[in-house]
């Protein structure tokens, strides 16, 4: 095949085909084993320093946030985060200091609310590095390619651009038509991590409403921790099979987390709250701020339902649960200053 | 009503003039903000039957209410699909999706379009969110409409990064880049006025101007010269109606304001 174009992007989360293929044969287990455990012990496990992260769900829709939260608790450095539409994720991940360097499809901004001033401060002073850009779909097809277990995935977006020269993708000439295709490499997370609304102890994952690109992702990552806002028994998941989004066979880790998306939202269940992620954009403004946001809602909180009673308990889950379901108008902090 | 002292503001205007771009029964993929709030009026108006797109995986709703994310609940309310990015972005270069709309932070006269980072990419001087779906959009679906508030920063003579690519250097670039064949920019949508692109140099090119405004008003306000179409159109400025569909659309004012 003619190779016509490189960017200049660093290649991260790649590997041969045959490598991660043995990596599977020798570390995934097969069997129907009960995965449940605790967050801390999770992340203890599956996530290490220096890692390949990737956030699943949509950067604050239905991100699993008690896991970001006790990253940050248990102090991981140089983590590489895949910027796939990273939202509140990565801002807190990067604000924190956890992830020092990141591949860009969309990062450093929360969608109508604006850029994000913490991790916007820090790749703008050099304390995060972008590795590279790619875009949203090819990002996609990066877990695309590394769920086929093949090297990459022929495509026709990022042609003839600098999202293209500056990603980690080649331009090839397409052997039948004799056009140039842009080639996609694959991506193999070290470790992904995705909240669903139920789960058996397995690690049979359903999700209801859009899988954004999960499915894909969930299959290249090498581990894979699920929290959930509810283990139910095999016994659920068999009723309803094809809602499975996410099998057993590649999930390491199941954590019950009720609420566990806050303050992203999950889907039929609860909105953003936005007071939160208002006070966070506003507090980190300065590094102070920032700071001092990490003490008050990670470091100095011991769980997770030390957390929950902390942002407002059941009163603020109810609310959230009306705005979710239209019963309540939505209200903001960042809208009153619009 | 005098023209210093219009019923309306620009942000509605530009919502009304982006919903009367739309065609109905055609596929829109539609980006975060007033994209999405000129699809919901279009849908409620002229358009019952646009077939309202998300990145995210959100395929045909009836979007209640403004989403803050082109990813919540609100983005497949009523859809006929709950499907996944895969599946969308799939669509889209399949040739599926006959608009794609846009926001832009910076483009230039062939429509290309900057949202990656003001300043060199190694030590930017401003940041910005970068691709996400915008050259996913841009490469894939049939006809890109970019809406934007213009001025001598945003519209320059050539974007410092090229994100998203309008017909990059002219006419023919596209195909030889390897994009889809026939697609590319439509048309852009300011505060000013409604742009499209001349045939034969794939350069913006002025189509009608809003209430008020000038040419030399539009040309003010570009840090390029514009062409200008032989009969130029002025837009028709927002109904009641449309005004009153915006805010039960978008009752926080997130985008359209109190």
């Amino acid at each position: 095949m003619e190779i016509l174009a490189q960017g200049k992007g660093e290649l991260i989360g790649w590997h041969d085909p045959d490598e991660n293929r043995r990596w599977v044969l020798e570390n995934k287990t097969r069997d129907l084993r009960d995965k449940r455990m605790s967050v801390p012990q999770a992340v203890r496990e599956y996530v290490h320093d220096g890692d390949y992260l990737a956030m699943g769900g949509f950067g604050h829709i239905r991100v699993a946030m008690a896991v970001v939260y006790e990253i940050i608790r248990q102090r991981r450095q140089h983590l590489v985060l895949a910027g796939k539409t990273a939202v509140h994720d990565a801002d807190l991940l990067i604000g924190s200091g956890c992830v020092d360097r990141i591949e860009v499809a969309y990062a450093f901004a929360q969608e109508l609310r604006g850029l994000s001033p913490a991790s916007r401060r820090a790749v703008e002073s050099g304390v995060c590095r972008v590795v590279g850009e790619i875009s949203n779909a090819g990002y996609q097809w990066r877990f695309l390619a590394g769920m086929l277990g093949v090297p990459f995935i022929p495509s026709r977006n990022m042609l003839g651009s600098d999202t293209f020269a500056y990603s980690a993708c080649k331009t090839a000439r397409d052997p039948w038509s004799g056009k140039p295709v842009c080639l996609i490499p694959a991506a193999y997370p070290d470790v992904a991590v995705f909240h669903v609304p139920r789960c058996d102890m397995y690690g049979n994952a359903q999700i209801d409403g859009i899988l954004i690109m999960d499915w894909e992702l969930a299959r290249a990552a090498r581990r894979v921790i699920v929290t959930t806002e509810e283990i139910v028994a095999h016994e659920v998941i068999q009723e309803r099979p094809w809602l499975t989004a996410i099998p057993f066979y590649v999930v390491d880790a199941v954590c019950e987390v009720p609420f566990g998306a806050h303050p992203t939202t999950m889907p039929y269940l609860y909105y953003f709250d936005e007071e939160i992620i208002g006070e966070w954009l506003d507090v980190s403004k300065t590094p102070e701020g920032t700071r001092d946001y990490f003490d008050e809602y990670v470091y100095n909180m011991p769980d997770q339902a030390a957390y929950l009673e902390h942002i407002g308990g059941a009163t603020k889950r109810a609310y959230l649960e009306d705005v979710e379901h239209l019963r309540q108008p939505l209200s903001a902090p960042w809208l009153q200053k619009k | 009503m005098t023209p210093s002292t219009p019923a309306y503001t620009a942000m509605e205007l530009m919502a009304c003039v982006a919903a009367r771009t739309l065609e109905d029964r055609r596929t829109v993929l539609v980006g975060t903000g007033l994209p999405m709030i000129g699809a919901i009026l279009a849908q409620r108006t002229h358009a019952p039957g646009l077939v309202i797109i998300f990145e995210a995986g959100g395929v045909g709703p009836r979007v209640p209410t403004l989403p803050v994310s082109v990813g919540d609940s609100r983005t497949f309310y009523h859809a006929s699909a709950a499907s996944s990015m895969h599946n969308v972005m799939s669509a889209c270069q399949a040739g599926y999706v006959d608009f794609g709309f846009l926001g832009g932070a910076m483009m230039d006269r062939y429509g290309n379009l900057n949202t990656t980072v003001i300043g060199p990419w190694e030590l930017p001087e401003v940041r910005l969110p970068g691709s996400g779906g915008g050259n996913d959009v841009g490469s894939l679906a049939q006809r890109t409409i970019i809406i934007l508030r213009q001025d001598k920063r945003r519209l320059v003579e050539r974007v410092n990064f090229l994100t998203t690519p309008g017909y990059i250097d002219g006419p023919g670039a596209r195909e030889r880049a390897g994009l889809p064949a026939g697609s590319g920019p439509y048309r852009v949508l300011t505060q000013l006025a409604v742009y499209d692109f001349d045939e034969a140099t794939k350069q913006l090119r002025l189509r009608a101007t809003h209430p008020g405004v000038s040419v030399a008003d539009v040309q003010a306000a570009s840090g390029f010269n514009i062409q200008v179409a032989d009969t130029l159109e002025v837009t028709s400025p927002p109904t009641e109606e449309e005004r009153r569909l915006l805010h039960e659309i978008d009752p926080a004012g997130m985008v359209i304001g109190k």
